[in-house]
């Protein structure tokens, strides 16, 4: 982008290596065994990646959400699965402990998920709560000195390996009694009790978090009680700019595989690239591409200057992950069987893009964010 | 609905609902094809449904193939293509075939005791398929066999494969039609396809090492097989429109039922006006496909030869599917996602139906020269 400047660059150039050399050669293996690099995840931690955002005084890198969107393009681009995972513990949980939390809370728990020797991970949905979250039901109810949490966690990223919880339960009857909470994985009643087996995204654990009169100290909560609508609202606009990130990494990487393939495949004595028809795809591909690029990173930069914006958050990962499907299955076309096939990475593509439609809010929920914005004056009518 | 149709609806919903569908996660994760599920819809007498009675087919019309492979392809894409690829080489060898070959090869495919599988693509000709390389050289005992075929169905699992190879120049009228049978020497099976969807269907290549074909195993004359592969693709295209439907509906079922139950913000998720209109939009979609798909195979049905119809029936039915399975995700959300529920074994199903006999782009292309022509 034009505006990048020299920092964010290097930032850029760092990743795309990494990413190159640590990420890209195992993400087939990874997406076929449904395992997590966890070696390549450590490794973020020593490039001083895991607390992107997080203040430096507890190991943070203090930077904002173009760089933490350029984290997420270029090893999306890698194997979105691991970036999934680099986004839950990054910005679900740290991002969210450094926003909200007490200086004491962030003492205690940002330096190790910042060094990568903690793994963090999110609960917020649950089984029968998905884009209905906040009429959750997992509750928290004051017992002395402490809280006893009871309910799942559904679809919870990096469950099976995060040895830190960053939680929301019910304090209250009104819909909004919200409470956030955060706890270690050898809390007394907590578990993970499901693995979940998904479409795509493999290179990312996914499973269900339970809580059976877990026992977290009130020094665990964040905030006060009922504070979780307000903590949320300092980082769903952030956690759905950077997660956009993950799409026009794939975006690209289609883009960039499919050049290659139609210079170089043959079929009635020309290459594909001289029929019409693949050049319509594959301009209205990079068309697309570079339009995305300059909304999500014009949106990035307006979001570090400060502006706040859930509208255009919603925009920006209603627009990407949408576009990024058609162009994953343009890509596959392309390359006909070899597409299907699992030697090439465009069916993988595909498959990893088709959560981005769903995860960290569906596509229906962020129309239904932009209906709020837009039609506040006209609704009210 | 005819009454036969119905019955057949009821018979094949039992035994896909009762054998296949509760095995299809565990197979399609694992890439598990068994031959005593394709068995058992031989035994329904599904298998060789247009052939002619004395080789054991039903003697049924393209119609009600269509309307079969529709029906399983709700529960089992696999197993619909393995079925629809197999009675594709049946009705090959019974418009190419001798009486000395239809006698051989037929009542074990019809039967479903056999599989068959049919062999054009290499891996440098695909939508180009006239420019294949595999040769058949003429010797005084037969057919010299030699080159390697990809994405062949059901390979290795097939008994009775047609295969092209060239006998003559490098255009199309060079090439010829074979029928060669698993086992023969200087045969084999080489890597298997891992890939997105279809996964307890197996897809082969077949690799050709001096492997001698005797002269009998020719089917029609040299230089027919272009021909031959073409007529088959014109019929193939109709049947992969009909899985296409069968899907279709199957993932649009899916969705809706779920809808209705799945509540959020305090209601059922199918009153939300975004739902429902995608909703009323895929069955609109899946309606608009199957009347094509109909109207194509009762043309054919009616030995009315219309390309372009059967053109349309496949770009259409398929693209449906893909819309319409891509929507089924969309609609179950989280648990769209996951391998519990079956819409994304749906939506990566779909995907190759718009690649496969005849990419979409060469459904275009006959569509277009078809309307030329008509207007030239």
């Amino acid at each position: 982008m034009w505006f990048f400047t020299e920092e964010q660059k290097a930032l850029q150039k760092v990743c795309r290596d990494f990413a190159t050399k640590e990420i890209a050669p195992h993400a087939e293996k990874h997406d076929n065994d449904e395992t997590f690099n966890i070696e390549a995840f450590k490794k973020m931690g020593e490039l001083g990646l895991l607390g992107i955002t997080a203040d430096p005084e507890y190991g943070g890198a203090g930077l904002g959400a173009t760089e933490a969107t350029i984290v997420m393009e270029e090893f999306g681009k890698a194997c979105a699965g691991l970036t999934l995972s680099y986004l839950a513990h990054s910005m679900l949980c740290v991002n969210n402990i450094s926003t909200n939390a007490s200086e004491e809370q962030k003492a205690k728990w940002l330096p190790k998920l910042c060094t990568g020797e903690h793994i963090g991970c999110m609960g917020m949905s649950e089984p029968g709560y998905g884009s209905d979250a906040v009429g959750m039901q997992t509750k928290a109810v004051l017992k002395g000195d402490h809280y006893e949490i009871t309910g799942n966690k559904m679809w919870i990223t990096n469950a099976q390996y995060a040895d830190v919880i960053y939680l929301y339960a019910r304090t209250g009857e009104n819909k909004k009694d919200l409470s956030t909470f955060i706890l270690d994985k050898n809390t007394e009643g907590y578990s993970v009790s499901k693995e979940i087996h998904k479409m795509g995204m493999r290179g990312s654990p996914t499973g269900e978090l339970s809580f059976d009169k877990a026992k977290v100290p009130v020094s665990g909560r964040v905030g006060e009680e009922g504070d979780s609508i307000s903590h949320m609202m300092k980082n769903l606009d952030l956690e759905r700019i950077t997660i956009s990130g993950i799409s026009l990494g794939i975006a690209q990487a289609c883009l960039d595989q499919c050049i290659k393939y139609v210079g170089e495949r043959k079929q009635f004595g020309k290459n594909l690239a001289n029929f019409q028809m693949i050049q319509k795809m594959v301009s209205e591909m990079d068309a697309e591409t570079a339009m995305m690029r300059h909304f999500l990173y014009s949106t990035c930069r307006e979001y570090d200057l400060g502006v706040q914006d859930a509208a255009q958050a919603a925009r920006v990962k209603l627009q990407l992950p949408k576009m990024v499907t058609k162009i994953a299955l343009d890509a596959i076309q392309i390359h006909g069987g070899y597409g299907y096939s699992r030697e090439f990475p465009l069916e993988r593509y595909m498959r990893d893009n088709k959560l981005m439609e769903i995860g960290a809010g569906t596509n229906e929920v962020m129309i239904m964010i932009i209906a709020k914005n837009i039609l506040n004056e006209a609704l009210g009518k | 609905m005819s009454d036969l149709h119905k019955e057949l609806e009821v018979q094949i919903a039992k035994y896909c609902e009762g054998q296949i569908w509760p095995v299809a996660e565990e197979h399609d994760e694992k890439g598990i094809f068994k031959k005593e599920l394709y068995q058992g819809l031989g035994n329904l007498g599904l298998c060789g449904m247009t052939l002619p009675s004395q080789f054991g087919g039903a003697e049924l019309n393209y119609t009600d193939l269509c309307f079969v492979l529709g029906v399983i392809a709700r529960y089992s894409v696999s197993y619909a293509v393995t079925l629809s690829v197999s009675t594709m080489v049946q009705s090959i060898l019974e418009e190419y075939g001798t009486e000395e070959q239809k006698a051989k090869y037929l009542p074990p495919l019809t039967s479903g005791r056999e599989i068959g599988a049919f062999s054009l693509s290499e891996s440098h000709s695909g939508s180009d398929a006239a420019n294949l390389k595999t040769t058949a050289k003429k010797t005084d005992d037969g057919f010299v066999l030699n080159g390697s075929k990809m994405w062949v169905t059901s390979g290795g699992v097939a008994q009775t494969y047609i295969v092209m190879a060239r006998t003559g120049d490098e255009t199309a009228k060079g090439i010829s039609a074979f029928i060669v049978e698993d086992g023969m020497e200087g045969f084999s099976y080489g890597k298997k396809e891992k890939k997105m969807g279809w996964r307890s269907s197996p897809t082969r290549e077949l690799i050709f090492n001096n492997c001698l074909v005797p002269e009998e195993n020719l089917l029609a004359v040299e230089g027919m097989g272009f021909n031959i592969a073409m007529s088959a693709l014109n019929k193939g295209r109709i049947t992969i429109g009909a899985i296409g439907v069968g899907l279709a509906e199957s993932a649009l079922n899916h969705a809706a039922s779920y809808a209705l139950e799945r509540e959020q913000f305090g209601k059922a998720i199918f009153n939300f006006q975004g739902l429902q209109f995608m909703i009323a939009d895929c069955a609109t979609e899946v309606e608009a496909s199957r009347y094509l798909v109909q109207k194509a195979a009762e043309n054919y049905d009616n030995n009315i030869a219309d390309v372009k119809l059967a053109a349309m029936a496949k770009l259409k039915a398929t693209d449906t599917a893909m819309k319409v399975t891509t929507d089924a995700v969309q609609i179950l959300g989280g648990v769209g996602y996951t391998a519990e529920y079956p819409v994304e074994r749906f939506m990566r199903d779909a995907k190759v139906l718009q690649i496969v006999e005849g990419t979409n782009q060469i459904q275009r292309l006959v569509i277009g020269r078809e309307i030329k022509k008509e207007l030239s």
